[in-house]
């Protein structure tokens, strides 16, 4: 299986970036540095979930843990190994 | 009586982090009506100064223009000052029902809806005709009432990036089985100054069978050949599904503001949007005030013309001086400086020079895109112009900033 790190960072990069040029990063803050706001965050979601085959609650999918492609790769494991 | 020390103190606390973060806002008191010059005190408590206003919504020179003055002064006395009541009970007069015709007339659509504002156009629309079935693809940079609105309808939401037609596409085909889909865009954006390109997205709501919502609030009365609006400029008349606009910018600039397009979706408006069923009718004095603008409008383009001739030659002086610009044609022309201090700096030192223009930062604009954002106006004349222009100048200069790009500015003051 693909890393999901790089799985989750291509995603972001091609989903949210407008300048292919602007440097992303696995640290990169994306809803508290502004590249993705909260409507958009709601396709990047659906996407984990329609890739990862988890469910991932309102409550867990917050603002936070949505924040760097980092956090969301733990959130992902996280759920990956409840399966 | 609950406001205890505690809960006062939480509410300082939080307006000292809002002060602490920059993003306190004061308001400026004026003096005179709205024009191309006003009369401004800034700071509070400091002498009045008259400056030139390059930051209001004033497009067309209407907000004060002794035409539209008259007429709401004939309305006020033939119609009265307030309804106290909202439409549909006792707030409906005849001229509600004359100024909805005559913009369904002059957008060319089938059907208007008055609302208090267009923020309670955007606010009540999307609940109003859309249920869970539906989804709402918005472009990233529409307007926060637009934003508000998306909010209250239960229907699904996705974005797609700011123009991006190809990655509008991508989300009208992957929502190709909701019921219905409607795509969400400004036609003038206004933080940017430019246009939605609604004839390519037209064809993609065509396409994928989605309707098109457009706001035009920063367009009505002045884009397009004879001012109908961004439809007007991308010859998709009649192709939009909905177009919401407001009468508190070009259109006289009081207040006010509509949903205008497909008459079943007016319909459903008027049924059931909670601004409009819950909030007062308009006062008929504004009415009678955007009935004189359309009917000045529909005679003759001579202001937006003038506002067209306007635009072209402070972009083109700006340009020339060497500032960095968004590109675009309509009168919202954007001074890009990208540091939020420099921004400020800026605005303040413009005001000394006896310009009034505004910076503009994170988080109404993206960090990094920090800029004055400057609006051209009917009411200007050449000689405020160049008067502004030679301020433009004198402060660039002093920041250095003249004819260097934008990597160049950030490496002198950051993002």
């Amino acid at each position: 299986m693909e890393n999901i790190k790089d799985v989750v960072l291509k995603y972001v990069v091609d989903e949210y970036l407008d300048d292919p040029e602007d440097e992303m990063t696995y640290e990169t803050p994306l809803i508290s540095g502004g590249i993705v706001d909260s409507f958009s965050m709601v396709s990047l979601k659906r996407f984990l979930e329609a890739t990862y085959k988890i469910s991932l609650p309102d409550d867990r999918a917050t603002p936070e843990a949505f924040d760097t492609v980092n956090s969301i790769t733990d959130l992902v494991n996280e759920f990956l190994a409840k399966k | 009586m609950g406001y205890s020390d505690k809960v006062r103190g939480i509410y300082q606390d939080t307006l000292q982090k809002i002060e602490g973060a920059g993003l306190f806002k004061t308001e400026r008191k004026i003096f005179s009506a709205q024009s191309a010059e006003i009369e401004v005190e800034f700071p509070a408590g400091a002498p009045r100064k008259r400056v030139i206003n390059m930051c209001a919504n004033n497009y067309l020179g209407l907000s004060s223009h002794p035409d539209v003055v008259a007429a709401a002064h004939q309305g006020l006395d033939t119609h009265g000052y307030g309804m106290s009541s909202v439409r549909f009970i006792c707030g409906t007069q005849d001229i509600h029902k004359e100024l909805e015709q005559k913009i369904t007339e002059f957008l060319g659509t089938e059907d208007t809806i008055l609302f208090p504002s267009c923020m309670d156009a955007n606010a009540g629309v999307f609940e109003a005709i859309l249920t869970e079935e539906d989804v709402m693809i918005s472009d990233r940079l529409v307007h926060a009432s637009i934003i508000d609105g998306i909010r209250l309808s239960p229907a699904m939401r996705d974005t797609f990036k700011h123009q991006n037609m190809e990655h509008l596409e991508q989300k009208l085909i992957q929502f190709a089985d909701k019921r219905v889909k409607i795509v969400i865009t400004d036609g003038v954006f206004s933080m940017d100054g430019d246009t939605a390109r609604l004839d390519e997205m037209v064809a993609l709501c065509e396409k994928y069978d989605a309707l098109l919502f457009v706001d035009d609030s920063h367009s009505s009365g002045f884009i397009g050949k004879t001012g109908r609006g961004t439809h007007e400029k991308y010859n998709v008349m009649g192709k939009i599904d909905i177009i919401t606009t407001t009468f508190g910018k070009a259109l006289g600039g009081a207040s006010g503001g509509c949903v205008s397009g497909r008459k079943e979706l007016v319909e459903m408006c008027r049924q059931k949007a909670r601004p409009y069923l819950f909030s007062n009718t308009i006062a008929p004095v504004v009415v009678a005030g955007v009935l004189n603008v359309l009917e000045t409008l529909s005679k003759s383009t001579e202001r937006r013309d003038k506002l067209e001739t306007n635009s072209a030659y402070w972009r083109q002086g700006l340009l020339d001086a060497g500032f960095v610009l968004q590109p675009g044609d309509t009168p919202i022309v954007p001074v890009m400086l990208f540091n939020a201090k420099l921004a400020q700096d800026f605005s303040r030192d413009l005001y000394a020079e006896g310009i009034y223009a505004i910076g503009f930062f994170f988080p109404v604009v993206p960090n990094g895109a920090a800029r004055i954002r400057t609006q051209i106006s009917a009411a200007h004349e050449i000689h405020h112009l160049d008067k502004a222009l030679e301020a433009f100048i004198k402060v660039g200069k002093k920041y250095n900033i003249l004819g260097k790009d934008k990597k160049q500015i950030i490496e002198m003051y950051g993002m």
